[in-house]
């Protein structure tokens, strides 16, 4: 689990949490429920933070697959800086704008989604992560044909021995079987039949 | 469109088939809590959300029915070998994607029931605080000062709010309960999750316990009241519901009315399943006690592991696959591999790429050299898509990067066939094509020189299949990519032929 980066799963989570936050805001206010100011409330905070974690930050190691039309978003993430960047800040900000919309049985469960966001979080943020932008990169566009790289310079039958380690019959064997394992060792010589 | 529909009539078949249960189901359902006179008074309060919320609460124990069974891999693999139609033996491959449909409506009903209830309750709530005696509120106040619970109103009092009904019930806190861990299982079962934090989707899909748990014990309350048998002899709605003021003035021919809940009944759908599955875990864990013992390690480049193993009883076809525990590293943690051996060789074998925490630990540790070779355990085979490869006069493998290992143990096992002359053999040619990105060395070749450049152009090559074998069934394989795939597959059907008789491409997939 070391490799884990907490504030993925929180991502989803807090994301998850705001669009329940909406849906139990939209049925206390629409329904005219008991103090369905506190749904009013809900949708608005629902909203803000459907916002914030729309765009995924940057994962540590590797490429990190967009949310679709993220990009508008992440420019304004990005703008706030270290409000944004650091998860501490948001671990607070989760809980806090969880806490009036617990008042309400619509929205309770709103509330205990952001919640548990705010503490994956916060373990996040003791473990160092921090919210990264994904950066553009230039699309390379393949070309029909244009993946070819330049041709073997050597190619086969190549001359035994001299260049090499192996004698080139067992590499031709080699290579027509495809089998795995670079010392395989063919129990009885196998030629490469070309159709 | 033609050729989709042919490759694909089972899977359609059987998601139509689902979709239809379940629009029965909730119609059936409904129809029973908006039309049945036992539930009159019930609606008096409620209105159609009661309606709504039963229906939802059947169609989601169906679902919960379902989820377990596509997941029961050991059963899975058994079927699949008593199956002979290939088309019967596809629509197995699908069981991971079916698996998330059930639990995409599981979601989806979910949120309706919680709506629906959320009504309820808000009506319960009111029916207390209205100003003019109505039917409603006659009926909350009913049965509450005595003992016998033949109250209809779960709202004790004015005074008592929904939330405090919620969290002091059994349905409302294991409602909470339950619906916290399926929202947790599935944020950690996002695409994006299980294929970079696996371990993370592993452990919190275990919620998947105390959600059956939960939906057991949901319904023990027995919140949902219709008016009893004896009431309804006595004194029925259609008869009393008018003259609702006069029933404490002991009325011999309108009593007031009295409700009982009805027993649990989710467990009876889901209990089947379960043992289904507590009884896959056990077989899953007995056959990985059995003693695994590792014949040989070869360490390749591009921090590739070879493990060649042995086990008492261990028998395999092509292409299939096994669940590898080191507990060593992690004693919790199973890891999916193809073997890439071939059945007619005398020990099994695994390539594994470092890939993440588990498989970079177990490289490090075998490549530490002690005499002290980690235990592993092992559980399987367990079939996929590649067993069939012998079956199709023509086979098409595709493998990129560390996909390419299912097809070592075709290629193997078809050299094996050829020196033993095996005449059951239907595959008269094999044509693979190895993507490898990025790498010095052929990973299993092991020349210098790729042993194909650049990326195919899958047109020219299926053009060229289907010129050369006019009248051939040709199976293509992949293990790859999803982008592979697609073209893969627009590719099978644009050069299938309409004609039974002449060339047919079918599509085939690995899926982790």
């Amino acid at each position: 689990m070391g490799q884990i980066e907490w504030a993925m799963w929180a991502n989803e989570q807090a994301l998850a949490s705001g669009l329940i936050l909406i849906t139990g805001g939209i049925v206390a206010t629409a329904g005219r429920f008991t103090q369905w100011y506190f749904g009013a409330y809900s949708i608005v905070a629902g909203v803000f933070v459907c916002l914030l974690e729309y765009p995924r930050g940057r994962r540590r190691k590797g490429a990190t697959m967009e949310r679709c039309g993220q990009k508008c978003m992440t420019t304004v993430v990005k703008l706030f800086g270290p409000l944004t960047r650091n998860y501490y800040i948001r671990a607070v900000l989760h809980l806090l704008l969880s806490v009036p919309a617990g008042f309400l049985l619509a929205t309770i469960l709103g509330t205990v989604c952001l919640a548990i966001a705010s503490v994956i979080y916060l373990l996040a943020a003791i473990r160092g992560e921090q919210w990264m932008p994904i950066e553009p990169r230039p699309t390379e566009r393949p070309q029909v044909g244009g993946t070819i790289k330049q041709p073997p310079s050597n190619p086969p039958p190549r001359p035994p021995a001299e260049a090499r380690k192996k004698p080139s019959e067992e590499e031709a064997a080699a290579a027509a079987t495809g089998v795995g394992g670079g010392a395989q060792v063919n129990p009885i010589p196998v030629t490469d039949e070309v159709v | 469109m033609g050729n989709w529909v042919v490759n694909h009539w089972l899977a359609v078949l059987c998601l139509v088939a689902w979709l239809g249960l379940n629009v029965f189901l909730f119609v059936h359902a409904f129809l029973k809590y908006e039309k049945d006179d036992k539930y009159y008074y019930t609606r008096e309060i409620l209105g159609t959300a009661l309606a709504v919320a039963r229906a939802s609460a059947f169609c989601l124990n169906f679902n919960s029915m379902l989820i377990l069974i596509p997941v029961c891999r050991n059963l899975l693999s058994f079927l699949r070998g008593s199956f002979c139609s290939r088309t019967l033996r596809k629509s197995l491959d699908h069981n991971l994607t079916f698996h998330k449909l059930v639990a995409y409506m599981i979601c989806i009903f979910t949120a309706i029931h919680i709506i629906a209830h959320l009504f309820n309750f808000e009506r319960y709530s009111r029916s207390h605080h209205v100003t003019t005696i109505t039917l409603a509120s006659v009926l909350s106040s009913l049965h509450h000062d005595k003992e016998g619970g033949f109250w209809l109103n779960p709202i004790q009092s004015p005074d008592m709010t929904v939330l405090y009904v919620t969290f002091t019930t059994i349905a409302g806190l294991s409602g909470v309960i339950i619906t916290i861990a399926l929202i947790l299982m599935v944020t950690s079962s996002m695409e994006f999750i299980r294929r970079h934090y696996f371990e993370l989707f592993w452990y919190t899909h275990h919620l998947f316990i105390i959600y059956m748990v939960c939906l057991w014990i949901h319904g023990l309350g027995g919140i949902v009241r219709g008016q009893t048998e004896k009431s309804m002899n006595e004194s029925h709605p259609h008869k009393c519901a008018q003259s609702f003021e006069k029933w404490d003035d002991h009325d011999p021919d309108c009593k007031e009315p009295q409700f009982e809940g009805h027993p649990p009944e989710s467990w009876k759908w889901t209990l089947a399943p379960v043992a289904l599955y507590i009884f896959e875990r056990f077989l899953r864990f007995y056959r990985s006690q059995q003693k695994v013992v590792i014949t040989k390690v070869v360490m390749h480049p591009s921090k590739v592991l070879e493990l060649q193993m042995k086990k008492h009883g261990f028998s395999m076809e092509v292409g299939q696959y096994i669940f590898v525990k080191c507990p060593s590293i992690s004693f919790l943690e199973w890891h999916p591999f193809t073997l890439t051996s071939a059945p007619e060789e005398d020990f099994f074998s695994i390539h594994i790429r470092a890939a993440g925490d588990w498989t970079e630990n177990l490289i490090r540790v075998f490549e530490q050299q002690n005499s002290l070779i980690p235990r592993i355990e092992v559980d399987g085979p367990f079939g996929t898509a590649s067993e069939d490869v012998f079956q199709y006069e023509v086979a098409v493998l595709v493998g990129a990067g560390i996909g390419v290992t299912p097809f070592a143990s075709i290629l193997k096992s078809i050299w094996f066939k050829l020196q033993h002359s095996d005449h059951k053999l239907k595959t008269q040619k094999a044509g693979h094509a190895a993507l490898n990105f990025d790498k010095a060395t052929d990973i299993l070749t092991g020349l210098k020189q790729k042993t194909f450049f650049g990326r195919p152009m899958w047109d020219n090559e299926f053009s060229t299949i289907a010129t050369t074998h006019p009248k051939s069934v040709v199976g293509v394989f992949l293990c790859g990519p999803l982008t592979l795939a697609k073209s893969l597959r627009k590719c099978c059907h644009r050069y299938s032929s309409l004609d039974p008789r002449k060339v047919q491409f079918y599509f085939n997939q690995e899926n982790f």
